[in-house]
Formats: structure tokens, C-alpha cells, sequence
């Protein structure tokens, strides 16, 4: 399955390219989006994504979905950007380190059940 | 503007069904309600119907004429989908009908069948409230968003582990005594915090369960009730609905729901009532953190103060707003598509005062429901009041 607009922003993440859309009020959303989220601008301008957040929010999940069975347990964790917040699975940290403020990067992994890419982060 | 009324109430035993199916269900609650009414089916306008799952538990879609058909009614049906606030909002949209003159008698309710699948395959189908591209590719699964959002709100206003488990104790307590819920089986703090982790900080005991049932109402104009002469003391005075984002990342705050706020500030202008007016809440405690959630979000508790609420006894059967008198959706069951109505549903048996636990609240006159679906991005606020 292919889904336009996203496909080609986690291919931007992977190549150390990463961005969010800014609308014209500064907003941050991100893609496909035809139309600021917050304020309705349809100036929306590929901007580049700070290189690194914060953890704002995380949880060690111990029953996954099928396709993450083969995980557990992992951890999925909200990051703060700035104008933008990333869901992802944060990999390379022990989950019983894994702390709010923790520092990470965004980068593009592999689901290994589905053969789906996925957003991970990683400590920085 | 019409005056609705509850005109008759029904519900199936929450719990295992896996063997019976989604029509059987939903016509066991729905006949349940007819009786209580003693509404001619002839007189029945519309059917709303709540469903979440039903494509992937019974491969069946366009559930509402076949519905109506189980249920014996010739009629227009329409489905009605929010995740787990999906029969909340066909009572809503029965409400605003009823109000309007369209319609002087609706039949709303909702059914949900899961125990047939297994749990992958619910914990799966569950998920898929949540937005696909950037939260479930993710492993963010029900219990995990609702983790997310109880770290958030323990980083922002502190809690615990053992707050949240007074929560779970108090419903269990509640469910103890009511015929339909699931559990029948008090709970220690103790126990619940022994249960194994799901998505730390939530664990087992901090979940609702997986849940066969139904709900159904037959809601009637004041005119219709008068004509007829139906005993039906219970009116809906208030309704509202707000949304968010979907996915929690977009939220402002991941430690509040200001649909649920939303929703509530129009129900209760609706009904001309404050939150100090409520003698009673049925909330949506998919875990115990949404009670928490939901309770602020009624404006009971200011935000950062729900969290205690159960633990300091204010929120328990012998407190001042007792919340969750029937067991909740954590001990009662949470038959996702279905549980919105049977919040209205256990709303009116306490209010009527015939509720195994109406004693706890004698002379309640102002019940609300809260229904959410998914992480709050939509949610639903009814009020109802008793004549006395
Ligand atoms: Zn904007």
C-alpha cells in the first residue's frame, strides 16, 4: 500500500531530510494536509524539522497489536519538535531508562511482521 | 422545542456472548425497552444505532436495517460511528430529532459482540479508533494512548499508580450489586496493583474489559408521553458534543480533553445547569485514568484534583457526586458501541430509583452521561433530570 504525501515524508526523514508544514501563521502540521489544522491557511510550506526533541510522553506497552507481537515489550513515545509533536517507536534505550525530556531523533525503521516502515525514534 | 422523555430502557447481561450474535443481542435490549415503554411498534419513527466493530467481528456492515428488523420495527435505521462513543451519539441525534418535531418517538441504543475474536484481534480492532498513519504504524494500541495520556497528566499535576486503583476499586464495588454488569467481584487496591502492567503505567486492573451487549431506549416527546399516558419521569434536559484532533500528538495538551469540556459547557447551557447542580456521573472509564479525565472534564474537579477524588471517597457511593453507580465501563463492561447508550440507560434506572444502586442517591435529581470516543476526540454530554 502506498500513501501519497506520507510515503515521500518519512523517505525525507530517512534521508536525514525531515520536515513538518508551516503555514503562513507559523502553525506546524504535517503531511498530506491541504490545510492548516489550527488556523485554516492554505499556505503550507515544507520547512525543515528541528533535528532533535524532547519525550513529552512515552508508554512501555506489553500487548501489542499483531503486527508488533514480535516486539513486546517496545515503547511508544511523543516527542516534542517545536512547532510539531512525532509519534514513534523509540528504539535503542532500554525501556526501563527511558525518562520525560529524554533528548531524540527522528529516523524511519522497518516493521519486521509487516514490512511496513515506521517512524522510530532514537536517544541523541 | 419538544421535551424528550425516556419513555423505556433495556440492556442485555453485559459479559461473554462470544456464541450469540450482534442481531440477538441488539434484539434482546431493544425488545427490553419496547415492553418497559409500551410503545406500539407502529409508533417507533426511527432507529439509531451505535456499532463500532461490527465488519470485523461478524463481517457485517449496513447493521441498521437489519437491526430494525431484528428488533420487529418497520422503520427508517441509520448507523451511527464514533469509536467508543458511537451509541452516545445516536441517542444525540435521537434527542435533537424528537426536539425538533421530526420525529415524536426514536428507538436509540447500540450493540457490540468482540469476545468472539481474540485478543490480538480486538487489541487490533480497537486500535483502529486511532489514526492509522501516524499512531498505530507506531504500535500505539487503546490501553497505550490511554498510558500516554495518564504520564502526561502525572508529569503535569502528579498522581499514581495507587490513585488510579482506587478507582478500579470503587467501580468493581459498584458493579457488585447490578444485574448487568460484568464483574460481580469486589477488588483490593492491593490486587489491582499487583495485576500485570499492559501499557506501563496502566495495568490490567486499570483496563475495562473486553464486552459482549447491547443498550436500547425508546425516547418519546413530552406531547407523545402526555397522550399516551406513559410512566416515563426521567427527560433528557441537555445535550452536547465536541471534537479534537485525532491523533493525541496534534492535541494542545495530552493531559486534558477539551472535547469532553466542550461538550459538557453545551450540555449543561442546554439543560440551564452547573456542575454543582449533578448528583450523579456516569463517565467513560474505558481506564481509570478517563474517569479522571472525565470528571475534570465535567467540571466536578478543577484540573490536576480528579485525580484523588476516588481515594479521598468523594466520588464513591457514600460521596457527595457519586460517579460510576453502576459499575462503569470497568466493571460494568464496555461493549464499545453500545456503552453510550447504556450510560443513558443506567442513568435512568438510578435516577427512577429503581437501580440496585438508586439508594445511594435518593434524592438525586440531575444525572449527566459522558461518552468519548477514542482518546476524546469526540465526546458526547447528556444531562438528565427526575420529576419529583
Ligand atoms: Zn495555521
Amino acid at each position: 500500500m502506498s500513501d501519497e504525501g506520507f510515503d515521500e515524508w518519512l523517505d525525507a526523514i530517512g534521508e536525514g531530510e525531515a520536515f513538518y508544514l508551516e503555514c503562513d501563521e507559523g502553525h506546524g502540521s504535517l503531511p498530506p494536509r491541504r490545510i492548516c489544522p489550527h488556523c485554516g491557511s492554505f499556505e503550507l510550506s515544507e520547512t525543515p524539522l528541528p533535528a532533535s526533541g524532547t519525550v513529552e510522553t512515552f508508554t512501555t506497552v506489553y500487548v501489542g497489536t499483531p503486527d508488533f507481537t514480535d516486539e513486546e515489550p517496545y515503547v511508544t513515545a511523543i516527542a516534542d519538535f517545536g512547532p510539531v509533536r512525532l509519534t514513534g517507536v523509540l528504539r535503542d534505550v532500554d525501556p526501563d531508562d527511558v525518562e520525560v525530556g529524554l533528548t531524540v531523533e527522528p529516523d524511519v525503521g522497518r516493521n519486521e511482521a509487516t514490512g511496513d516502515r515506521l517512524l522510530v525514534l532514537r536517544p541523541r | 422545542m419538544a421535551g424528550v422523555r425516556v419513555a423505556g430502557v433495556g440492556l442485555t447481561q453485559f459479559g461473554r456472548h462470544p456464541e450469540r450474535t450482534g442481531r440477538d443481542l441488539f434484539a434482546e435490549a431493544a425488545l427490553a425497552a419496547r415492553e418497559e415503554s409500551g410503545v406500539p411498534s407502529d409508533d417507533i419513527e426511527e432507529l439509531n444505532f451505535g456499532n463500532y466493530m461490527g465488519v470485523l467481528a461478524e463481517r457485517q456492515g449496513h447493521m441498521a436495517p437489519l437491526m430494525a428488523e431484528a428488533a420487529g420495527l418497520d422503520c427508517p435505521a441509520t448507523r451511527y460511528e464514533d469509536a467508543c462513543a458511537s451509541a452516545g451519539m445516536a441517542v444525540r441525534e435521537a434527542v435533537r430529532t424528537v426536539r425538533s418535531g421530526e420525529s415524536d418517538v426514536v428507538l436509540a441504543g447500540g450493540l457490540e459482540r468482540m469476545t468472539n475474536l481474540d485478543t490480538a484481534d480486538v487489541t487490533e480492532g480497537l486500535a483502529t479508533a486511532a489514526d492509522e498513519l501516524f499512531e498505530i504504524r507506531q504500535g500505539m494500541t487503546f490501553p497505550g494512548a490511554y498510558a500516554l495520556m495518564a504520564r502526561a497528566y502525572f508529569e503535569r499535576y502528579g498522581g499514581s499508580r495507587e490513585d488510579l486503583a482506587h478507582i478500579a476499586v470503587k467501580n468493581h464495588d459498584n458493579a457488585f450489586e447490578n444485574e448487568y454488569a460484568q464483574f460481580h467481584r469486589k477488588i483490593t487496591v492491593e490486587e489491582a496493583l499487583d495485576a500485570p502492567m499492559v501499557a506501563d503505567p496502566l495495568g490490567l486492573m486499570d483496563a475495562c474489559p473486553v464486552t459482549d451487549g447491547a443498550s436500547a431506549l425508546v425516547l418519546v416527546s413530552d406531547e407523545y408521553a402526555a397522550e399516551h399516558g406513559l410512566d416515563a419521569p426521567v427527560s433528557v434536559t441537555g445535550t452536547g458534543q465536541g471534537g479534537d484532533n485525532l491523533a493525541l500528538q496534534d492535541r494542545r495538551d495530552m493531559a486534558s480533553t477539551p472535547a469532553a469540556e466542550k461538550a459538557a459547557d453545551e450540555a449543561f447551557a442546554d439543560a440551564d445547569i452547573s456542575p454543582g447542580d449533578v448528583d450523579a456521573a456516569e463517565v467513560h472509564d474505558c481506564f481509570t485514568i478517563a474517569e479522571v479525565l472525565a470528571i475534570e472534564s465535567l467540571g466536578l474537579y478543577e484540573r490536576g484534583e480528579g485525580i484523588g477524588a476516588a481515594r479521598r471517597g468523594e466520588t464513591t457511593a457514600d460521596g457527595d457526586v457519586p460517579v460510576n453507580l453502576s459499575g462503569g465501563l470497568k466493571a460494568k463492561g464496555h461493549p464499545v458501541g453500545a456503552t453510550g447508550g447504556s450510560q443513558v440507560v443506567e442513568m435512568t434506572r438510578l435516577l427512577r430509583g429503581d437501580h440496585p444502586n438508586s439508594d445511594a442517591v435518593p434524592d438525586a435529581d440531575v444525572g449527566v452521561t459522558h461518552n468519548a470516543g477514542g482518546t476524546v476526540a469526540s465526546a458526547v454530554v447528556h444531562v438528565l433530570e427526575v420529576d419529583r
